[in-house]
């Protein structure tokens, strides 16, 4: 009788730590992995082809269902590449509050990683006090959008609105006490950005929190150190971008090295890593929640300091007033014309990157002088990251390949697209 | 005048003092620099690039299908005389059948980390009965699944591919959803079959339409922000 060594192992589509819809097929020596198959595409939408058949404007709610953890850093990458292609520059103030945006963002991102990946390799707490801050943060995203997750906020020739001047508030309920309600209420006197600023002032202290959790934690490190290891060439050799880019020791950052916006304003650190290892990219990405955290609380002193405009005023592309539309007859045609047809975009190609959360986000945009893109790519991170996933778990155990794909920091929404 | 900064200028020349014939500029915004590539000396430019040039990341490989470049939807210029119609007959003049000889290119963003630079390539697939050129999986690891993503969405072959298969579409999908002949909403859907008691595919019942006209305006408020010409030394001819 033939001995049977290998067998073949389907983890996912429909498992807890796949993060999403991912299916793996593993090839199994006993417990260590021979080979991991990664099979996508079970969340393809087409994204880049549905762009093609809208007008500009109407495709940026699409973007925020790419890493629909990190909603509005895609919006960015998107909106720069039509602004790049019009060759016209936002507002200052508005190009702040993408600043700061963005790095809400990140932490949004960093909390949900920090979450999900605790609770796949056993930590359970840290997913119920990331969601804690979390909760804050989408509060922000709703007060300035309407929408907690799918913001759409970011528009070529700026952002839709200005940051509010009150937050909405708690009403009571019979769910709640009015002792709850009021210390829920507490820092939503002001305004939006008195509430982050209150929340920039908390969050060191939460991420300490974490940290006494998991940094020093044995276990943690047990299931951590010197698991899936990157080195530096191989990182670069296979697209690798962002925190596992950094986790492995390249100093690479595109706010710092190819700043767009007001980033090149900003203070702020570039964490790296050393051995290039899950816990590298753990530590990585705990340093840049700090680092967002600097960064907002800088954004928030210029924006409180400086009010000013938040969108062009050039009305071949951003629409005009609602006030100025009831007298002027230019207004309404300019908004007629921007809402059924859109603006046109001179032929040409772009190609725009932001550091997103997970690593760089670009988007590729071909015009051919029509109201729609004529091809729209959108070079996702995560991507990369997943292709390299095979050659990352092998001689490694089962239950290290959870490990690997949480420290890669897998969205399938950007991935499948 | 040449609007791009120097840096890119200084890149340029090298590039093209390096590769001469085998790399043609291309127009570019003034802050980047695209070059089209003979697709036969596609990998041994690659190659020289990634190991003289620094270029040692491959950021993105995607395709692009040019099959209705420039087309518009609804004709602006012609129709003031005879009045508007809607747009509904969506390219129906085109022909599809043959492949065309520049139909399909495979676009290349190369960074280097050391640098701090990026690069575009363009490599147009050979004429013939299936598009194709060579793979750059040798040069970059990373490009693997790339090459497979093009494959998949635009049926274009990469020669010496390790493991070309379909990546992003269904098990047993027919087509290529991102070539411009391919409708938008598919060929085929799925649903349940109560008495089949399984999921059946059928052809489609979502009639082809479309909600906003393409229209190409002749616009050249934006143009004096723009270089239309390369933003290359010694080829100021524009």
């Amino acid at each position: 009788m033939p001995e049977v060594r290998n067998f073949t192992l389907n983890f996912g589509p429909q498992h807890p730590a796949a993060h999403g819809v991912l299916r793996l097929v593993l090839e199994l020596d006993g417990e260590v992995v021979q080979k991991a198959d990664p099979h996508i595409g079970l969340l393809h939408r087409g994204t880049e082809k549905l762009a093609e058949s809208k007008p500009f404007n109407q495709s940026i709610g699409y973007m925020d269902r790419l890493d629909y953890v990190s909603m509005m850093c895609n919006e960015h990458a998107y909106v720069m590449a039509i602004e790049k292609l019009l060759g016209v520059t936002v507002p200052l103030r508005a190009q702040y509050i993408r600043v700061m945006f963005d790095e809400i963002t990140r932490i949004l991102n960093h909390l949900m990683w920090l979450g999900a990946h605790g609770l796949d390799i056993g930590a359970m707490t840290v997913f119920l006090y990331c969601f804690r801050e979390r909760e804050d943060l989408m509060d922000c995203y709703e007060a300035v959008s309407g929408t907690r997750m799918h913001a759409t906020y970011y528009r070529p020739g700026g952002v839709y609105r200005d940051l509010p001047d009150t937050m909405p508030i708690y009403q009571p309920s019979k769910f709640r006490s009015r002792k709850e309600i009021d210390r829920l209420n507490a820092a939503r006197a002001g305004s939006l950005l008195d509430f982050i600023q209150d929340f920039t002032n908390r969050f060191p202290a939460c991420v300490d929190e974490y940290e006494t959790l998991l940094t020093d934690n044995r276990i943690w490190k047990q299931r951590t150190v010197n698991i899936g290891v990157l080195t530096p060439e191989r990182a670069k050799a296979l697209s690798m971008t962002g925190p596992v880019l950094r986790g492995s020791g390249v100093v690479w950052d595109l706010r710092k090295h190819q700043p767009y916006d007001v980033y090149d304003r900003m203070n702020f650190d570039i964490p790296v890593g050393v051995n290039g290892d899950c816990y590298d990219r753990y530590l990585v990405r705990i340093e840049e929640m700090r680092q967002s955290n600097r960064i907002i609380q800088q954004c928030i002193a210029w924006l409180k300091a400086n009010p000013g405009p938040v969108m062009l005023d050039d009305h071949k592309i951003t629409p005009p007033r609602r006030v100025e539309m009831k007298g002027d007859m230019e207004s309404l045609i300019h908004h007629f014309k921007l809402f059924t047809e859109g603006y046109t975009v001179p032929k040409g190609e772009a190609y725009a990157a932001v550091e997103a959360p997970k690593g760089e986000f670009g988007v590729w945009l071909v015009s051919d002088g029509a109201n729609k893109p004529y091809r729209l790519k959108a070079r996702a991170p995560g991507f990369a990251h997943l292709a390299a996933m095979d050659e990352m778990v092998r001689g490694h155990m089962l239950a290290d390949v959870v490990a690997v794909i949480g420290t890669l920091d897998i969205v399938f929404g950007e991935i499948d697209r | 005048m040449s609007l791009a900064p120097a840096y890119l200028l200084d890149l340029a020349a090298r590039l093209t003092g390096r590769f001469g014939e085998q790399l043609t500029p291309l127009p570019a915004l003034t802050d980047e620099l695209t070059f089209e590539v003979q697709s036969p000396q596609l990998v041994d430019v690659c190659r020289v690039l990634r190991d003289e040039f620094r270029f040692e990341m491959l950021v993105d490989l995607s395709g692009i299908d040019y099959l209705h470049y420039g087309l518009e939807e609804w004709q602006t210029h012609s129709a003031t005389s005879s009045g508007f119609g809607r747009a509904t007959a969506a390219h129906a003049a085109v022909d599809t059948a043959p492949v065309a000889p520049r139909r399909f290119a495979v676009v290349y963003h190369l960074l280097s980390i050391e640098h701090n630079l990026r690069l575009r390539l363009r490599a147009y697939c050979e004429a013939g009965d299936v598009p194709i050129v060579d793979s750059v999986v040798d040069v970059w690891p990373g490009a693997n699944w790339y090459e497979r993503e093009v494959f998949d969405l635009f049926g274009v072959y990469f020669r010496g591919h390790p493991d070309l298969r379909r990546i992003l579409t269904d098990y047993g999908f027919v087509g290529f959803p991102f070539r411009k002949d391919f409708p938008l909403s598919g060929h085929v859907e799925v649903r349940y079959d109560p008495d089949k008691g399984r999921v059946v595919y059928q052809p489609v019942s979502i009639e082809p339409r479309v909600l906003v006209p393409r229209v190409i305006r002749d616009d050249q408020r934006y143009d004096a922000l723009l270089t239309s010409a390369p933003a290359v030394v010694g080829k100021s001819d524009a």
